[in-house]
């Protein structure tokens, strides 16, 4: 079987392919998220002081990683209402600051540990929790393409104004989109907590966000195996590049630059891709 | 007196917000692109002054000189590695994000692998005089800064609406073809544009590592952060708005660290981005490069 440094490995590529659907799920509907680390910040919190702190019940460890995607999810709603006017660079650099507001409320929300961090949480994430919900993500996405839902979100993608005539209600999709992508993010959260036992702020920073993006924008987002194969590709590959010791973000750093001239549309993508 | 205090050092932290930021906006307002490694070019400058100071014994202004000159060299290799091969394949406005991600990385590795990754400063004959009128004090590293960085947002006004390249530039904010059937040439438009604006990030750089002495090869990513804030606070692309939401945002976060609490200093600056996007999408001040003319 698997030796503990490959499990932490797998454990580790399995929250990064779901913070890669949390950023794809608003990517497919044209919204395009740096913040996502700010939703997996919420999770990571709510969920690990429903099974450390709230002692009183029992919460069991999935009803916990639910409630925090909830969290998540319910502010992701929340930011988006206001926000779903905006586009295009406005929307980047606007969910940025959402994420850097996150982490600084984090920082200065005592309670929590501040910036001194939440420790002593139960190693509750394993692998099998890992795999059952990349899986089960996997399929709904996969699946989700060809619901009404899925449509109108690429619908929304390729051209608003010609969406709405159709007669795609653009602030319920966009809400559905942003939420759902933060709900993602939530439970990634969740399950990273339960595995590193113990966070603080300066985890969910913009790297993180930028690092989530950087799976689908490289993966490609035309469907779910993008996203997949950007994380697969960006988690593992400084594994393999150890043998450059302190010059492998060099190496992946170029490959990014080379990905961007020749590879726009992601590593998964159609061979005249439709980008914004 | 105290909050008479507190606005000056605001000024100077937001001056140097201001040079980062109109670096931002000159870029925007060129290519209508955002890009990520500014503020490692801003390192970056922090670190040529160092080295100008360990190796040739420069001065403050020899040292200013020095990381302009090196972060435009920069500035106009990134260009040609990570901007241009991307616009020419037409990219989209993704790419250039990744592109720009990826130097931004690897600046900060570069970095890391030759200075270490640890905090290190000017040497201390750069420690500052401090000038006392009455209960207010101002440092001669203040002084410095302020000259230096007001001096550029004058060249920079000059520049942009005075000179030939300067109207060229303007031209090709407004539109790309039209410019080009003018007869203006746009890549060498875009090449400027990168050389002045990575001048003026290096510059800040260098002002900052004066200032509070703490030259990181991490200091970058904050910078790249507010800088878009700033630009996007000011309006995109628009170099005056970005002057002003430099200047702004300074004195608001030396206001809230000292009325408020330090650690609350980030939340106050985006908390106003927020504010301003929801208020003002288009900025505090709208329009493009054009603006003001």
């Amino acid at each position: 079987m698997l030796s503990s440094y490959q499990e932490s490995i797998a454990i580790f590529l399995g929250v990064n392919v779901l913070m890669a659907f949390s950023v794809y799920v608003p990517t497919s509907a044209g919204l395009i998220s740096l913040g996502q680390a700010g939703f997996m910040a919420i999770g990571a919190y709510a969920s690990a002081y429903l099974t450390s702190r709230f002692t009183a019940f029992d919460v069991p460890f999935g009803l916990a990683l639910f409630l925090g995607g909830a969290a998540a999810g319910i502010v992701g709603v929340l930011v988006a209402a206001p926000a779903v006017r905006i586009r295009g660079i406005y929307l980047i650099i606007a969910t940025l600051g959402f994420g850097e507001i996150v982490r600084v409320l984090f920082v200065n929300f005592e309670p929590l540990g501040g910036a001194s961090g939440l420790s002593g949480i139960q190693p509750l994430t394993t692998l099998s929790w890992v795999v059952a919900i990349c899986l089960f993500f996997f399929v709904f996405l996969w699946r989700l393409r060809s619901t009404p839902l899925g449509r109108a979100f690429v619908a929304i993608h390729e051209d608003e104004t010609a969406a709405e005539a159709m007669g795609i209600n653009l602030f319920r999709t966009k809400l559905m989109a942003f939420g759902g992508g933060a709900f993602i993010a939530g439970i990634a959260g969740g399950l990273y907590a339960h595995f590193a036992l113990f966070i603080d702020p300066s985890q969910f920073g913009f790297s993180k966000s930028a690092e989530a993006f950087l799976f689908v924008i490289l993966g490609g987002s035309v469907n779910p195996l993008g996203p997949v194969a950007g994380a697969i590709v960006v988690t593992l590959l400084p594994e393999f590049l150890r043998f450059l010791q302190d010059w492998r973000m060099s190496f992946f750093a170029v490959l990014l630059i080379a990905c961007a001239v020749w590879r726009p549309g992601g590593l998964i993508s159609y061979r005249r891709a439709a980008h914004p | 007196m105290v909050l008479l205090q507190q606005i000056i050092n605001g000024v100077m932290l937001g001056s140097t917000y201001a040079l980062v930021a109109i670096g931002y906006s000159l870029i925007f307002g060129v290519l209508r692109l955002l890009h990520f490694a500014h503020g490692e070019v801003f390192m970056v400058g922090a670190f040529i002054a160092l080295c100008s100071v360990w190796f040739l014994n420069a001065g403050p202004v020899l040292a200013v000189v020095c990381a302009a000159v090196g972060c435009a060299v920069l500035g106009v290799v990134i260009e040609f590695v990570a901007f241009r091969p991307v616009r020419r394949r037409s990219g989209g406005m993704l790419a250039p994000i990744v592109s720009s991600l990826g130097v931004g990385l690897l600046l900060q590795e570069v970095a890391t692998n030759i200075f270490g990754a640890d905090q290190t400063r000017f040497p201390p004959q750069f420690e500052a005089t401090v000038y006392h009128f009455g209960s207010l004090f101002v440092t001669s590293t203040q002084l410095f800064i302020l000259a230096t960085s007001f001096g550029l947002m004058l060249l920079v006004h000059l520049f942009i609406s005075k000179t030939k390249y300067g109207l060229a530039m303007r031209a090709v904010a407004e539109n790309v073809d039209v410019a080009g059937l003018l007869g203006i040439n746009s890549n060498a438009v875009v090449v400027l544009t990168f050389a002045v604006a990575s001048a003026l990030g290096g510059i800040a750089g260098v002002l900052v590592g004066f200032a509070f002495s703490a030259i990181s090869p991490f200091m970058g990513i904050s910078m790249t952060i507010k800088g878009l804030v700033v630009m996007l606070i000011g309006g995109l692309g628009n170099v005056y708005g970005a002057m002003i939401g430099g200047l702004v945002l300074g004195i608001a976060e030396v206001l809230t660290v000292g009325y408020l609490a330090s650690s609350y200093r980030d939340a106050f600056s985006f908390a106003l981005l927020i504010l301003v996007l929801l208020v003002r999408p288009q900025g505090l001040f709208a329009g493009g490069l054009r603006a003001g003319h």
